[in-house]
């Protein structure tokens, strides 16, 4: 492995490459899916392979292959400078990847049990148990529960001397109950939506997250939804659970602070942003409870590794402070335009992809507040859990959220149960009206396994802290 | 590329290894490229190669998947010898009938040579020619030019082979100035098809128009969608209501409606991946052959897709030939989608139109209500009201919230060209369409 990235490096390099670097990556990964008492889906997946970067006269070229051998080395590192030299006659801003960086070192996830050793009966016995939970109450069509995990071994080789050698494994898992009736379905999960919650961490996450007992409660709330009241319409207060603040932070701030995005480079696709750089140290994103940070170094969390996939040592980065908007995510390269050097934020999906900015661990830092106090507190409103539904504009400006469940909030009390719950809203006016988040107590680190972005398009997977919150004066209930 | 004689030999190895009950082997090799441009120059430009082999093993009603793209002697055992040991991990599926049987398969060609040779010099020249036209109007190109050469082969132990290969060449552009943006993108299997320059205008044309918003007050407007939108209809239905597995467990509104008038009588629309005027695609990834399927003839739900996993729960169905690769538990999708054409062009539906939007393209749609098709998302790059029969002015982006399915009861017009667009899982060819009482429910601040 070492010996074929090498050998690309030295090819490139020859062939004009001022700059290359060249990651092989093995990823491997397990999924069980059960729906009711099936095992549908049983999968071990497998890809290895290799890609190189390079910039020739300050543009980039990049190609990869599955074929390992020193033949193609050579011939994928000529190809990719053939790109370069292609990306040059459509010239414009030549790219400055900043000061050099020599890293030679390794990092492995901590692990306490590997997933891959732990038995395939004991993962497809824990599954069976939580669907047949589930699909006890009355009116569930589908009860389907998954575990996942992978691991990814990649050495990062760089012209500058950089060698690192890095171990990284994820481990998931997620359960979800379907309930019909005449003209209504309603979804419950956990204990996240989107599939699977997910973190950097072995079979103990699993264990932690203890589906089965958990799970006849997700399909009696699913039945029960069948026969919830519809969300009001109207401006009110609400209180969003954690995983739902995830995604507010995911959506709105974390795609808002690529700082490629920001400069035109995802324009056609992805879209651009907001948080354009004359607001950076100057913009107020939300209320001085608001405190971001990006890190990359949370133990556990879903965009925790050692390295970027430029070979820039993980960072944690203050994002806004006091409501202030004082960070981006960046690379070597956009860092480099904003004279800044890069937190590393550079990742890719696998050895065929480029990396591209992708969030790490983008959080709300915990406030004061227990939820208890929190609801207590409010005297009207609704609360909401669980993510169903999202969308959000091409600058990350104006959003449209769904839960799976939402509760009236009454004189400080938890009310009647509320389906088909969303909510709307402009970026910056709604996170200037939270004004109560949650305590260390409640402060989760999600993982979202399904980030898209870029063309070819990759699914990053990412993290976000978060602990419940409060918003006034809310846009709720927008349905047909 | 690899060829039907090679893959052949490799699919009857794997299938030689296996000592399961049953086996199926898919076998996917893409070879794709693309240069991606923004702020009117090239900045990411790449490549890539791959083989991947999937492998189901079938032991009794066991199933067990594996994939890898090491193809040495050792890869293949060792990813063989993988399913094998999963499906013996496994539990009985009662559900599971058998893998299929083979079917005659009619050979399509969706294959041009000049899509699968084309290097990085010619993407850049057609990059070259958008980023110039963007330019000499006082604008910033961004976008990305892609071609790709697939070969995809499918063999079973019951004595399936089926092999397909096909190119697909794609150009989509955002063009911007400080105050708008317009859009334009084109596929085709021919990328000799495709017009740098016809892209380009169309999208600066937009562009320009573009500029001066006003904010338009949400509410319910007659729209008029370029097929850029109406794409995005076909993919939810494709998603939410089409397939099998939704209609199985009754969360598509087909379920129990078959027969039934559920839009207007102005709409058909099907799934047929042997037409010529699609990217032709003769077999699912079962190597079942594709039949045509009705989903709605003039307005009365007639069928779904189905794979032959949710076929054999039926026990009176086949196939359609709309499987996913194993190990998907999403259920069979549509493929190759069209909506029925109509008599109107895109001018004669503004004439019609007193007031209302005119919609380029929707962005990041998502469903609020699977049942009910009920969708949220945003337009973007070029939002116009129509006022009096003619495009009047700029407005600024809109959020909708809109039942798909109520608005296919209120198509008033419908285009008599159509458009090649991506679709879910393949294509669909749409025209425009003008629809009566669509539901806006915010504005964005451009």
């Amino acid at each position: 492995m070492r010996d074929l990235a090498l050998r690309a490096l030295d090819t490139a390099r020859s062939r004009g490459a001022g700059y290359a670097d060249v990651r092989v990556v093995h990823h491997q990964s397990e999924s069980v899916t059960v729906r009711l008492q099936n095992v549908e889906a049983l999968a071990n997946d497998e890809t290895i392979g290799f890609g190189v970067r390079v910039l020739v006269d300050g543009y980039w070229g990049f190609a990869s292959s599955h074929r390992m051998t020193m033949e193609e080395a050579d011939r994928i590192a000529a190809e990719a400078v053939r790109i370069a030299r292609a990306s040059t006659t459509v010239p414009g801003q030549k790219a400055d990847i900043g000061p050099a960086s020599a890293i030679v070192d390794s990092y492995t996830t901590p692990v306490e049990k590997d997933p891959f050793a732990v038995p395939l009966d004991e993962k497809i016995a824990l599954l069976l148990g939580a669907t047949e939970a589930m699909a006890r109450a009355s009116g569930i069509v589908m009860a389907e529960a998954n575990c996942y995990c992978q691991r990814e071994e990649k050495l990062f080789v760089s012209t500058e001397g950089s060698e690192i050698d890095q171990s990284l494994v994820e481990t998931g898992c997620g359960i979800e109950a379907t309930a019909v009736d005449e003209g209504e379905v309603q979804r419950r999960s956990f204990p996240n939506s989107v599939g699977r919650h997910q973190g950097t961490e072995g079979w103990e996450f699993v264990e932690r997250w203890d589906l089965r007992s958990n799970a006849q409660r997700v399909g009696e709330e699913a039945a029960e939804l069948l026969r919830a009241k519809p969300c009001p319409s109207g401006a009110t207060t609400v209180i969003l659970d954690g995983s739902q603040v995830a995604l507010q932070i995911h959506e709105s701030c974390g795609h808002a602070i690529e700082l490629d995005r920001v400069l035109g480079t995802e324009a056609a696709f992805a879209g651009t942003s907001f948080l354009t750089t004359d607001k950076l140290g100057g913009f107020a994103y939300g209320s001085p409870s608001v405190n971001i940070t990006a890190d990359a170094t949370i133990p556990g969390g879903l965009g925790t590794f050692g390295y970027d996939d430029e070979g820039i040592p993980a960072h944690s980065t203050p994002i806004v402070r006091e409501g202030q908007f004082i960070g981006y995510l960046t690379s070597r390269e956009t860092a480099s335009a904003l004279g800044q050097t890069s937190n590393g934020a550079m990742r890719a999906t696998g050895w065929n992809r480029i990396p591209l900015i992708r969030m790490t661990n983008v959080s709300l830092d915990p406030g004061e507040w227990t939820l208890d106090n929190m609801i207590a507190d409010t005297k009207d409103g609704i609360y909401m859990e669980t993510n169903r539904s999202w969308s959000i504009d091409d600058r990350r400006l104006n959003f449209q959220f769904g839960t799976e469940v939402g509760r009236e909030i009454k004189n400080g009390k938890l009310g009647a149960l509320i389906k088909n719950a969303t909510y709307t809203g402009i970026t910056p006016q709604f996170w200037g009206s939270c004004d109560a988040i949650g305590n260390r107590d409640h402060w989760i680190v999600w993982g979202t396994p399904n980030c898209g972005k870029g063309q070819p398009e990759q699914v990053a997977h990412t993290g976000h802290g978060a602990a419940p919150a409060r918003f006034r004066d809310v846009q709720v209930g927008i349905m047909q | 590329m690899t060829g039907e004689e090679e893959l052949k030999k490799l699919t009857d190895r794997a299938l030689a290894i296996s000592q399961a009950d049953q086996t199926e082997v898919v076998v996917i090799a893409p070879q794709s490229a693309l240069t991606r441009f923004a702020n009117s120059y090239i900045h990411q430009n790449v490549e890539q190669q791959d083989i991947d082999m999937r492998v189901r093993a079938v032991v009794g009603k066991k199933i067990g998947v594996a994939s890898s793209n090491d193809l040495s002697d050792e890869g293949l055992r060792n990813v063989v010898g993988r399913a094998l040991t999963l499906a013996q991990h496994q539990k009985e599926n009662p559900d599971f009938q058998s893998l299929p049987a083979p079917k005659p398969i009619q050979h399509v060609d969706s294959f041009v040579e000049r899509t699968a040779r084309t290097g990085p010099e010619e993407r850049a020249a057609m990059v070259g020619q958008i980023c110039s036209a963007a330019t000499s109007a006082g604008l910033n190109a961004a976008g990305a030019f892609r071609t790709s050469a697939t070969e995809i082969a499918v063999a079973n132990s019951l004595g399936v082979f089926a092999y397909h290969r096909d190119t697909m060449a794609d150009v989509n552009t955002v063009i911007m100035s400080e105050q708008g943006s317009g859009h334009a993108e084109r596929i085709s299997l021919d990328v000799g098809d495709i017009d740098g320059a016809e892209v380009a205008k169309e999208a600066v044309d937009t562009a320009l128009r573009n500029v001066d918003q006003i904010e338009l007050e949400p509410g319910e407007y007659d729209v008029v969608f370029q097929e850029y939108a109406v794409a995005d209809l076909l993919d939810f239905f494709a998603y939410l209501s089409f397939g099998a597995q939704a209609y199985q467990e009754k969360r598509s509104f087909m379920a129990g409606r078959i027969g039934e008038r559920v839009m207007g009588e102005n709409i058909s629309i099907w799934d047929d991946g042997l037409a010529a005027d699609t990217s032709p695609n003769p077999f699912d990834f079962e190597g079942v052959p594709r039949k045509r399927v009705d989903f709605i003839e003039k307005g009365v739900a007639r069928d779904v897709v189905w794979d032959t996993y949710t076929a054999g729960k039926e026990g009176d169905r086949e196939s359609t030939g709309h499987a996913l690769p194993a190990s998907s538990t999403f259920g069979p999708v549509p493929s190759n989608m069209f909506l029925a054409t109509g008599d109107a062009t895109l001018d004669e539906m503004v004439a019609s139109t007193k007031r209302g939007v005119w919609v380029s393209r929707f962005w990041y749609t998502r469903p609020v209500h699977p049942l009910n098709v009920v969708v949220t998302g945003m337009t973007r790059d070029g939002t116009f009201l129509i006022e009096d029969g003619k495009i009047t002015k700029p407005i600024r982006n809109l959020r909708f919230t809109q039942s798909y399915l109520e608005a296919m009861n209120r198509v008033e017009a419908i285009g008599k060209t159509t458009m090649l667009h991506h679709a879910i899982a393949g294509v669909c060819r749409v025209p425009a369409l003008k629809i009566g009482k669509w539901n806006f429910t915010g504005v964005s601040q451009y």
